[in-house]
């Protein structure tokens, strides 16, 4: 015997009870109903089998990535993929539950895209990853081994043939006068007699060894590369290596790294190398060898920041700049969007729609090209700005740092204040007639009336979108570094710093630019910085905003 | 009838539940057995290979570049068996992509780039050396040159490049040999009417442009860095700041804006290139991938030798494109195998050159494409030539050094004392 549906359960409980008014509890009833059909859509058939082939896929795609991040050896984001997967499972495939059905997709971007990446770039923060701090200490010593090997100078070339005898691996080595000599790793060449030999005089097998075809070298060329023939006894005469599996070198590493006691030996000077506790290893003198790894720093990013001679005075700068570019961006391109906007909101005014599509083509660029073209437009001799416009006036738009500062607000004004015209356009056709036309009966002007009544209202909708305009130009980085890429340079720093740059062209200067080699951490620091100055800012701003529609 | 159908939706449930978990399962499977199943089957007779993981080697290329490759990867694959995967990608981001890939295993096995990565790259740990032996020998001097760093040879080089000057044959007929020459038959066109500019180099408004200017500076004596014993520059000995730079610097004040308009300031790259395109001036200090376009605009010109501006020689920077293995390549001997015997073979050079029109660097391949003139004439200054600085310390240079030139030339400030200042700045990033 089937229960009976808990909802039916409730429906008929509710509608039986006494002090219900009979029209609610009927009311409750269909609302009940109507309740349980909706419920019972995903139900269907044809809605399982939707979200069972969905699932299906979602599975699939999910078991390929977990095999992976399984044959990666990924131990820790294999553990964290299969909660997610067994958690996407339990939520689609039990009943109920349905605000975490809808929820589910949208929490797992949340926090791929945003909470980790956010997480990601501040841990970066507090290391010193960048250019020779790139991966581990493993890989820096494995780097270092792999560059210290040198040709022995002058030495032969060998053309080579691998063997094996057992599960030994040997190498046959044809010296330059052809004669044929035979190694393994730990057991010094020896010369061997009775090889044969191909047309071209190399030796290529020997009695009671197995030679190996290309096919089975390439398979096993781990072990293969490993192999270092000894010349001699004497181990500074160096190693025979093969790196293709048909010729071979003498090879003697200028370094040798020994691993109990964690230091890079210099056989020619005797320097030694020591982990300097920076990531690097580096001899008595703090000279350092050239690859490094990634180590955890601390709030070192952060001090260096504001420490750092070359960055501490032209940060300062730059943060002001930063500000007055965002806010004088914002108060110009709403000042501007709003005027067109009421002059094109005007009821008599004629080709309207002309005008107001012609308003938004600067917005229908990609910004990036209109700095470029830009740029073109405001070079000083050729530019068609002085050319035409000037009169051939050679004026350094881009080059002189108040010119340049004021292009780069003109730009952006124009690049701007279509989207504030769209926007005031729209909050103006939705304030009330009404209101305007009560305002002129009483006699007030129409600059009273806009100053009164319509900035006031039009500010309520409006206000939210300046804020986030004023986040967007806070980190505007295409206009600055299309239009002047940052410059003209400062005179009194040697970073590439200059006074049209905001912090973000900083941060990405400081991350990918030409000055001292990428440093992420130090920009994954400077980015933090951001983040807490605009966050900090635009809660402040929204608290004013909500107070203003209290006003109102 | 209700009951009933809440029974069957819930049984269909049930079985639907079950359902998916199979269908689940048996995707996976599929999935699992696709990926090994199918691998093998086309190489059956040769099982080891797959297994031990080496049937593709990868290797990132540009788009101009990647169909140069093709004949020479389908060689190798019918020789060997292994596939060379030729990935395409933005050659800008290229660098920087395989410096954070090799790291975590995920890079390729191979890299086509110019030789001055090297020093980046060592300084990351994401290169191997390449021993080239005696077939060092096959390839021009300066590309293995330019291929050597801290000894050892990181690259298997394939075309070199260099600017020369290009003349305009029809305003200008004769060659010249000194700056001061070119620059009066410059003005001559010009007071002739025939041109509007006595010469043409590119500059980038924003951070100036050494690379071009560098003949002009080496032709007075003045060089980066010294080298150290085995030919390589050393970082530690910053020449840039000697006497000799700052006649230089002192020259670029009297060539610039506020001089005799020489090089200017405001005249970029693409600026130039119109300029010359449209024979408004005889000369254009430029590289060869401008010449195409000269040829397609039907301009009659000469590859001429660089100017001199001083005593010495006008050396231009040299930069050699090559091949560059991966420090953390799972299939290193293969890979070997494919840059030391294979793309150094002749006929991987001559599709190289086909294909992007930059002197070959293996010599039997430049006396074939040296047949035509303008390759010849740009090889043989190129020979005269040094190799762009590949040491990480070299990133710190460009910048001041650009930025330095730039406001010379726009008559900025004394030009002896901005040098010498940015002699210093550099050696304070460099800690020199």
């Amino acid at each position: 015997m089937p229960k009976p549906d808990v909802h039916e359960l409730q429906a008929s409980t509710t509608s039986t009870t006494p002090a219900q008014p009979p029209r609610a509890a009927a009311h409750q009833n269909a609302f009940h109903r109507n309740l349980r059909n909706s419920r019972r859509g995903p139900d269907s058939i044809k809605g399982t089998v939707l979200k069972i082939v969905l699932l299906g896929l979602v599975d699939a795609l999910a078991v390929y990535v977990l095999m992976m991040l399984f044959l990666s050896q990924s131990w820790a984001a294999l553990a964290v993929s299969s909660l997610v997967v067994l958690a996407i499972n339990w939520i689609y495939l039990r009943k109920g539950g349905l605000p975490a059905k809808y929820l589910a997709p949208g929490v797992l971007f949340l926090l791929v895209f945003q909470v980790l990446v956010v997480f990601f770039s501040g841990y970066i923060a507090f290391t010193n990853y960048g250019d020779g701090h790139n991966s581990t200490k493993e890989d820096a010593i494995a780097a270092i081994q792999l560059t210290a090997q040198k040709r022995v100078p002058d030495s032969p070339a060998y053309k080579a043939a691998v063997l094996t005898k057992g599960d030994t691996f040997y190498l046959l080595f044809t010296d330059p006068s052809g004669k044929a000599q035979i190694g393994s790793t730990g057991e010094p060449l020896t010369e061997v007699s009775g090889a044969g030999k191909d047309s071209a005089g190399k030796a290529n097998s020997l009695p009671g060894y197995e030679t190996l075809k290309f096919q089975e070298i390439v398979a096993n060329q781990q072990e293969i590369l490993k192999i270092t023939v000894p010349v001699s006894e004497d181990p500074a005469d160096g190693t025979l290596r093969t790196a293709d599996g048909s010729t071979a070198y003498q090879f003697k590493p200028a370094l040798s790294y020994d691993a109990a006691t964690d230091t890079f030996n210099d056989s020619e000077t005797g320097k030694a190398y020591r982990d300097n506790g920076k990531g690097a290893f580096a001899d008595a003198n703090g000279e350092t060898l050239a690859t490094g790894w990634k180590i955890d720093v601390g709030m070192d990013n952060f001090a260096r920041a504001f420490t750092d001679p070359s960055l501490r005075g032209p940060l300062l700068g730059v943060i002001l700049w930063t500000f007055t570019f965002s806010v004088a961006s914002v108060a110009l391109t709403f000042a501007v969007g709003l005027f067109l906007a009421i002059t094109f909101n005007r009821e008599d005014l004629r080709g309207k729609k002309v005008y107001r599509i012609l308003m938004i083509l600067p917005y229908a660029f990609p910004a990036f090209l209109s700095g470029l073209v830009w740029s073109g437009i405001l070079n000083p001799e050729f530019g068609w700005l002085n050319q035409t416009l000037l009169g051939g006036a050679n004026i350094g738009w881009l080059t002189d740092p108040v010119l340049a500062k004021i292009s780069v607000l003109v730009v952006n004004v124009w690049l701007g204040f279509p989207y504030m015209f769209l926007v005031c356009t729209g909050a103006l056709q939705s304030l009330p007639t009404e209101i305007d036309e009560a305002a002129r009966m009483d006699g007030a002007s129409p600059w009273r009336v806009f100053r009164s009544i319509k900035l006031p209202l039009l500010l309520v909708s409006v206000a939210p979108l300046l804020i986030s305009s004023f986040a967007f130009n806070f980190n505007n980085f295409n206009v600055i570094y299309m239009l002047t890429g940052g410059g003209p340079r400062f005179a009194d720093t040697d970073r590439d710093i200059g006074a049209t740059d905001i912090l973000i062209t900083l941060v990405y200067k400081v991350a990918f630019g030409q000055g001292t080699g990428r440093d992420y951490g130090l920009a994954s620091a400077l980015a933090i910085i951001i983040f807490i100055i605009v966050a900090t800012i635009s809660a402040i701003s929204f608290k004013q905003t909500k107070a203003l529609e209290d006003v109102n | 009838m209700k009951v009933h159908n809440t029974l069957a939706t819930q049984t269909t449930r049930r079985v639907f539940a079950t359902g998916a978990i199979s269908v689940v399962a048996a995707l996976a499977l599929s999935a699992c057995g696709g990926s090994a199943s199918t691998a093998p089957s086309s190489e059956a007779a040769k099982p080891d290979l797959k297994a031990a993981g080496a049937g593709t080697i990868t290797m990132w290329v540009d788009a101009e570049r990647s169909p140069a490759l093709k004949d020479i990867t389908e060689k190798f694959k019918s020789d060997t068996g292994i596939e060379v995967k030729l990935v395409v990608k933005d050659f800008a981001a290229v660098r920087d992509d395989f410096i954070t890939q090799v790291p975590t295993g995920q890079g390729p096995d191979l890299i086509v780039g110019p030789h001055d990565w090297i020093g980046k790259f060592v300084q990351n740990g994401v290169i191997a050396p390449v021993e080239l032996g005696d077939k060092a020998g096959q390839f021009q001097d300066s590309s293995i040159k330019a291929m050597t760093y801290n000894g050892a040879v990181y690259g298997v080089p394939y075309a070199i490049e260099n600017i020369a000057l290009l003349r305009n044959t029809s305003i200008v007929d004769s060659k010249a040999s000194t700056l001061d020459e070119v620059v009066a038959n410059g003005k001559k066109a010009v007071a002739e009417g025939k041109a509007t500019f006595p010469f043409l180099v590119g500059m980038d408004p924003k951070q100036g442009d050494p690379y071009h200017l560098y003949p002009l500076q080496s032709s007075m004596g003045s060089q980066v860095f010294g080298k150290n014993a085995d030919g390589g520059y050393d970082a530690k000995q910053l020449l840039i700041g000697d006497a000799a730079g700052v006649e230089f610097a002192k020259k670029l004040a009297v060539w610039g804006d506020a001089g005799e308009k020489i090089i200017n300031s405001n005249i970029t790259g693409d600026i130039a290139k119109e300029k010359f395109l449209a024979g408004e001036s005889p000369y254009f200090l430029t590289g060869p991938w401008n010449v195409p376009d000269v040829q397609k605009k039907g301009i009659k010109f000469a590859v001429d030798e660089l100017p001199t501006a001083g005593g010495e020689a006008a050396q231009p920077f040299i930069g050699v494109n090559g091949f560059f293995i991966s420090a953390k390549s799972a299939n290193a001997l293969a890979t070997n195998e494919f840059v030391t015997n294979y793309l150094t073979s002749e006929s991987a050079q001559d599709s190289m050159y086909t294909a992007g029109g930059r002197p070959p660097a293996l010599k039997a391949s430049f006396e074939k494409a040296a047949s035509d003139p303008v390759v010849e004439a740009f090889g043989k200054i190129g020979a005269t030539g040094v190799p762009m600085p590949a040491i990480p310390e070299m990133s710190a240079v460009w910048a001041d050094w650009g930025a330095t030139e730039l406001a010379i030339i726009k008559g900025q400030g004394d030009p002896a004392e901005a040098w010498t200042k940015m002699a210093a700045s550099i050696k304070s990033k460099i800690g020199g």
